[in-house]
């Protein structure tokens, strides 16, 4: 694909690495051109002049020219830091959650736009709403389906026979849930049991709008389950671990722990 | 590599690999490097092979502030002129240096060695998190200034310390943020720049 020298695009900032005297290589995701890795000059200096426009999380214009390797930023200016996102530690690291996952799901340069606004409105979310892991939940139900992963809840992903409320497993392998006798017939190694209300859920947030899934009052232990199936089938399909996730489960013991301040996960 | 085919002499060609290591060292630079070197007299180059394996033998982390140091505790912990109610914390060694550049403080330091960056896994057990915890149980600090970098990752590593840091009842403040001495306003960003509104002083000239 040939691309202008320098060219003008909205980017939410994704990842960041120090590199060089006081430089940073910026992971990008962009509407129309999908992923890029650019560098950014001199950004770390507190007189930078970009240094607050490339903050992770955050939504700027960029001017960027290519580079024989990478492409350099020359120019940014902010749209969203989403602010009320980053006010908290459990709101940011959810968002920090998201795009990682945005990242480890998408390869470089495969524009995909809905995926660019999915992750804009649910960080967008993430600083509007309380529940933050609905609000995730909701984000990989619909990464899933935006990256062709889109898991079988109706019918069962081995006979297609109907799946009836009872005991089912979702296997990650299969692509959805089984029904008891396809998994007592061929067990496959990463199928776990699914109560009757994850599968609800997980069709609510599969089908329904934002609006209706965010009415949704999951208990502690749903939303753990949940949480649970939907990172394991995630691990199985991108073949490694979200690493976010331990620090996730760091600030949920925490929240047990300690008084409150967070917003409590998972509770009504 | 072709077997048959040896660019460089297998010495030179491993001192060009261990520069190649260094951050910001390519593979040209760190040619440049080891041809520089070969060209210079025995002496300049004992030098700085002394001065590597120096930093190695002799620098040790201070067992209070995690400071690199070559003494344990270290010049800082162990002076009577600090203020030892006071406990600045910071990212990395080097933000000490800028620190102290500034003139302006006069209490101890505690080096975190990094910030909590969930996607690269560095979580509260990569960082000296808990021997901060354990210099506060000692009860001899009124006040913590977190002085992580204002990005994101610094932000969330000062909310979560400040949450450990509740039950201890010290004092806990943050640097404070806004526009930069020699710094354009029409080029400040908005988050920037609302703090700095917000934490607008009474003008003393």
């Amino acid at each position: 694909m040939s691309r202008a020298r320098v060219y003008k695009t909205e980017a939410i900032i994704i990842r960041h690495q120090d590199f060089g005297e006081a430089d940073k290589i910026i992971t990008l995701y962009t509407p129309y051109i999908g992923k890029i890795t650019a560098i950014a000059k001199g950004v770390r200096r507190p007189k930078s002049r970009m240094g607050g426009h490339l903050d992770l999380l955050t939504r700027s214009n960029l001017l960027a020219a290519q580079g024989k390797n990478l492409d350099i930023i020359t120019q940014a200016h902010l749209i969203d830091s989403f602010a009320p996102l980053k006010a908290e530690l459990w709101r940011l690291s959810c968002g920090l959650y998201a795009a990682e996952l945005v990242h480890r799901f998408t390869p470089e340069r495969l524009p995909h736009a809905s995926l660019y606004n999915l992750f804009t409105v649910t960080l967008e979310r993430l600083g509007k709403y309380d529940k933050g892991e609905l609000v995730l939940r909701f984000f990989e139900m619909r990464l899933l389906d935006l990256m062709g992963y889109r898991p079988e809840l109706r019918k069962c992903s081995s006979c297609s026979g109907v799946i009836q409320p009872g005991p089912n497993y979702f296997s990650s392998a299969a692509g959805g849930v089984v029904c008891e006798e396809c998994h007592s017939a061929r067990p496959l190694p990463n199928d776990r049991a699914v109560s009757v209300n994850a599968v609800k859920v997980l069709r609510v947030l599969q089908g329904e709008s934002f609006e209706t899934a965010v009415c949704l009052k999951l208990g502690r232990e749903l939303a753990s389950e949940l949480d649970y199936v939907l990172r394991s089938f995630i691990t199985y399909i991108l073949e490694q671990e979200i690493r976010s996730t331990g620090w996730l489960d760091t600030l949920r013991r925490l929240e047990n722990t300690v008084s409150p301040g967070l917003s409590p996960p998972g509770t009504p | 590599m072709e077997p048959d085919f040896t660019p460089a002499a297998e010495p030179v060609a491993r001192l060009i690999g261990e520069f190649n290591k260094l951050p910001g060292v390519g593979p040209k630079t760190a040619q440049r490097f080891t041809y520089f070197l070969l060209k210079q007299p025995e002496e300049e180059v004992r030098a700085l092979a002394e001065a590597l394996l120096a930093i190695k033998d002799s620098i040790i982390t201070c067992s209070s502030c995690q400071n690199l140091v070559e003494t344990d505790p270290c010049p800082f912990c162990s002076s009577s002129e600090r203020d030892s109610s006071r406990i600045c914390v910071v990212e990395e060694p080097m933000d000490i240096l800028a620190l102290e550049r500034s003139r302006g403080y006069k209490g101890l330091y505690h080096v975190l060695h990094g910030a909590i960056s969930p996607m690269d896994g560095i979580g509260p057990e990569e960082l000296k998190i808990k021997e901060l915890i354990q210099r506060l149980q000692k009860g001899e600090v009124e006040e913590v200034i977190l002085a992580t970098n204002p990005n994101l990752e610094g932000e969330a590593t000062a909310m979560y310390l400040y949450r450990l840091m509740t039950p201890f009842g010290v004092r806990v403040t943050r640097l404070a943020r806004g526009l930069p001495m020699g710094g354009d306003l029409e080029y400040a960003d908005e988050v920037t720049l609302m703090q700095a509104l917000e934490g607008r002083r009474q003008f003393q000239p």
